[in-house]
């Protein structure tokens, strides 16, 4: 670099970023083809231990009512949905059942990892996410997602996604995956872009990453980012946002007491409201990657641990699941969702009792939801292992009957193609996949 | 041959440069500084874990009473004390971060700060549930900071026997098979190896060394009663202890009463071992220096280690003695944590920001952005703490959030300087001149000062 720079060698400058950035590898667009594969798989962490007794209630099963007075007594009047004479559809996930109905929805219950005993979320979402049968030996510093990804050709920047702020050890590990939170907005002027690029531009490391970012944030229908000169307002008002986003910890909180203002909302407004919570925002983003080029997704909802006043945290819970699903769809468009699959797994079940303060304790086996245009749903797969006490795991949680990681691996084989060996010694190490339960179409 | 420059000695080994605060003339001042009184904590108060403990113990009291009046309304009354104990606890948490980083932003031993953060990252411990979630900062202030002048193993005992380590990696849980608690409860009583794979794999000797699973087990078997409790703190329960000898590397510890003598000597020989010297070398060259660094910097680092018996002091002479210390490129990326205590001391917001502002303040201007550059504070997803690699912090999302808080906080903080005399300030002579040149050309003030913290001269050291 010269030792002053005028106006005119600057804009020189600029012209040839142009060339360099897009020579850059990470910046090179994916084409279609470079996709190995059309199957795309999204899985969504539900962090806090989710009560699978709850989402799929067995009103049918004869101690249901005797362990949770009131969650079993009549379908009609909680709004809980039957879905086949045994379990009953939360109400909060009532705008999922045209989904059900369609075969586009189904869950799994009575499933759990390997982790017994101690019911540690850290744990229990470490060996989840880790896919392996214990955390001795130093594992869980890679995830199973990521050895899967290790195990097909032709990953590429934008294959495999691990959207939001918490950390996703699922998609931890060797291979190439792109890390991105559709609020983490790079509003700038398109002048202070110019000079970012000449500031990062003998530096690969943040080159690199300076030119994918704007590619990323680019991308962002709501952005217009790079055009758009960057207002303090704006800022101030998306930096609030995602503050009541990570209000209760983690990713994607409901923030709806910050977008409320007393005396309720206009229609319109409700829906602007929701489109700005973090969960919102997140399917949407991993929707459009989805529909282009991307493959893989995953991300996280919180929000599940519930000790106390159960009915209330729970019906926020799966609305913003419920809301994650659709907007996924939504976003997605017709061709890509129908080769589409999510799963919805979380590191524990609950207690099958409600405790002392309306609310259920860690447990062991809880539910798995399945959903897309790729699944063979409108069913509840599993072996349900009956809730009488001697039925019970520990006398006090729902037995887990078969390991969650099996059905994962049937889906990956199904999606991917991959061996059986891979997924039963790579992906997830001692696993015994077991009978196929055919979950895809 | 490279050697040591003020400016370079606050770039690298403290946090920075700052417009107001002179740099460290020399080495021998870095190290008196060290020695000297802790002027740092004195300035920015930090709560020790032992009044943390008063805390905890309240509450086990309010929740003990709380379980008797459950279902009536004095209990609900009890649980909102709860709630507010819980949420006191958290506000403070976002003050002894903010103090933490203005020690970094006006202390005038920036090394002292920097070998905190380094030691308190090698024992990372944290609370998972309860009040013990805030505890990170106060088992900081007692079991880290003031060992980081003694020996090794000074620190490795400490380390290991305080109570947030014992909660964070299952000690707590630990029972010898063979102990009389465990001969009463039966078979919910068992050991637990997580301590003892951690110091040695991670605190001492390292994972590439010779150690076998029975080490790690008989280890775990002669920690066997230590545990905490919120009245006493540590405390060496003799009914949970493992009966008769281990040996760990070949080494017999106990046998007789159980005792916590023999856990400090299995201890200390094990941070005075080879291993641990070559380890802890290698760490701090890498931390300090370079990703890759200069073989000959951590060998004679090993060296000194190992001819001081593991003396802190004399090792971090050897470090800013050796001429690989002072190579003038900048090298390491800062973490986020660290890159925004050098922006502080760049920018210099009031020394009391985060006594005064609201707790919603505090969460968008600190722990909102260190989670959005992927350094959730004092959460770091394992025992090993945060990488040291330049590519786990620059990716694309980790610099958009540092870029996002370089262009939207520091205004939020200060009045912002002019972007031409602030890349002096803040980089002397380390800013490369297309960075003073977008200094001079940006649209506005907010962009100039920006694009000064985004750049990769400010972002590394």
């Amino acid at each position: 670099m010269t030792e002053f720079l005028n106006r005119r060698a600057f804009l020189a400058r600029s012209a040839a970023l142009g060339c360099s950035l897009a020579a850059s590898p990470l910046v090179t667009p994916v084409s279609f083809a470079a996709a190995p594969w059309e199957n795309r798989l999204v899985v969504i962490i539900l962090r806090g231990a989710a009560d699978g007794m709850d989402i799929l209630r067995p009103y049918g099963d004869r101690d249901f009512a005797g362990l949770r007075p009131g969650a079993g007594r009549g379908i009609d009047a909680t709004g809980a949905q039957d879905l086949d004479g045994l379990f009953a559809l939360h109400p909060a996930l009532a705008p999922l059942m045209p989904l059900y109905t369609r075969g586009q929805l189904g869950f799994v219950h009575a499933v759990s990892t390997p982790y017994r005993d101690k019911r540690s979320h850290f744990d229990g979402q470490d060996l989840l996410e880790a896919g392996t049968v214990d955390l001795a030996s130093g594992a869980g510093r890679d995830g199973w997602l990521n050895r899967m990804l290790q195990h097909v050709p032709g990953i590429e920047a934008e294959t495999a996604y691990a959207i939001g702020h918490d950390e996703m050890l699922l998609m931890k590990g060797t291979a190439q995956v792109a890390d991105w939170s559709p609020d983490v907005g790079l509003r700038l002027s398109p002048q202070a872009v110019r000079l970012a690029e000449m500031v990062m531009h003998d530096d690969p490391l943040f080159r690199d990453a300076f030119a994918e970012a704007m590619l990323l944030s680019g991308g962002d229908a709501q952005g217009g980012l790079a055009a758009r000169p960057m207002r303090m307002q704006d800022m101030v008002g998306d930096m609030t946002g995602n503050m009541g986003g990570n209000a209760m910890m983690g990713g994607m909180e409901p923030m709806a007491a910050m977008a409320a203002p007393e005396g309720g909302h206009t229609a319109a407004e409700i829906n602007k409201a929701k489109r700005n919570q973090p969960h919102h925002k997140v399917a949407a983003f991993a929707g459009k990657k989805l529909r282009g080029d991307t493959r893989i997704a995953a991300f996280s909802l919180n929000g599940w641990d519930t000790h106390q006043g159960q009915d209330r945290s729970m019906g926020q819970a799966l609305g913003r699941l419920s809301d994650t699903i659709l907007t996924l769809r939504d976003s997605m468009g017709g061709p890509a969702w129908q080769k589409t699959t999510i799963v919805a797994m979380t590191e524990f079940g609950r207690t099958a009792r409600w405790n002392g303060s309306g609310g259920t304790d860690h447990g062991t086996a809880g539910a798995m939801l399945l959903a897309g245009g790729a699944l063979n749903g409108g069913r509840v797969l599993g072996d349900w292992p009956g809730l009488s006490e001697s039925d019970l795991y520990a006398r006090r949680d729902l037995m887990p009957t078969r390991d969650v990681r099996a059905h994962a691996a049937w889906l990956m084989r199904g999606l991917f193609g991959l061996d059986r060996a891979v997924l039963e010694r790579a992906v997830f190490p001692g696993l015994e996949m077991g009978r196929d339960p055919g979950l895809l179409l | 041959m490279a050697k040591f420059d003020p400016t370079l000695a606050e770039i690298r080994f403290g946090n920075g440069l700052s417009p107001t605060i002179a740099p460290v003339p020399s080495v021998g001042d870095m190290l008196a500084r060290l020695t000297g009184p802790d002027l740092n904590a004195q300035s920015f108060p930090i709560e020790s874990f032992d009044r943390f403990r008063d805390r905890m113990k309240l509450k086990q009291a309010i929740a003990r009473e709380r379980r008797k009046l459950r279902g009536k309304p004095e209990g609900k009354e009890l649980q909102k004390q709860i709630k507010l104990m819980q949420k006191d606890a958290r506000i403070d948490w976002a003050r002894w971060t903010g103090r933490a980083m203005m020690r970094r932003a006006w202390g005038q031993d920036g090394f002292r700060e920097r070998l905190v953060g380094f030691w308190a990252d090698h024992f990372t411990a944290q609370g998972k549930r309860g009040l013990l979630r805030r505890a990170t900062a106060p088992y900081v202030e007692d079991s880290i900071r003031p060992h980081i002048t003694g020996t090794f193993a000074d620190l490795v005992v400490a380390a290991t026997t305080a109570p947030l380590m014992l909660h964070y990696l299952d000690q707590q849980l630990s029972i010898g098979p063979n102990s009389d608690k465990a001969a009463r409860m039966g078979a919910k009583a068992g050991l637990n190896e997580n301590l003892a794979r951690e110091v040695l794999e991670l605190h001492t000797l390292g994972v590439g060394a010779q150690y076998s699973q029975d080490d790690v087990r008989q280890l775990a078997e002669l920690f066997t009663g230590m545990i905490y409790t919120p009245q006493q703190g540590f405390k060496f329960q003799k009914d949970r202890a493992e009966p008769g000898a281990e040996t760990v590397l070949g080494v017999s510890y106990g046998g007789g009463k159980p005792n916590i003598a023999d856990i400090r000597a299995a201890l200390v020989d094990l941070a005075n071992h080879p291993a641990t010297a070559r380890h802890i070398a290698g760490k701090l060259a890498v931390h300090f220096v370079s990703d890759t660094p200069d073989p000959a910097l951590v060998d004679a680092l090993t060296a000194r280690f190992l001819d001081s018996g593991g003396d802190l002091m004399q090792v971090y002479a050897a470090l800013l003695d050796h001429p690989a210390a002072w190579q003038p490129d900048l090298q390491n990326v800062k973490p986020p944590f660290d890159f925004i205590a050098s922006a502080y001391r760049a920018l210099q917001p009031r020394a009391d920001f985060f006594d005064t502002e609201d707790e919603k303040t505090m969460k968008q201007v600190m722990a909102s952005q260190l989670t959005r550059m992927g350094q959730p504070w004092e959460r770091p997803t394992g025992p090993d703490g945060w990488p040291e690699e330049d590519e786990a912090w620059i990716t694309p999302q980790g610099l958009a959030a540092r870029m996002h808080w370089a262009m939207v906080i520091p205004e939020r903080m200060v009045a912002l300087p002019d972007p031409r005399d602030f890349v002096d300030a803040a980089l002397a002579g380390h800013a490369p001149e297309p960075l003073r040149f977008a200094a001079r050309a940006a649209e506005s003030r907010r962009e100039g000062v920006g694009l000064v913290l985004a750049s990769p001269a400010f972002q590394r050291r």
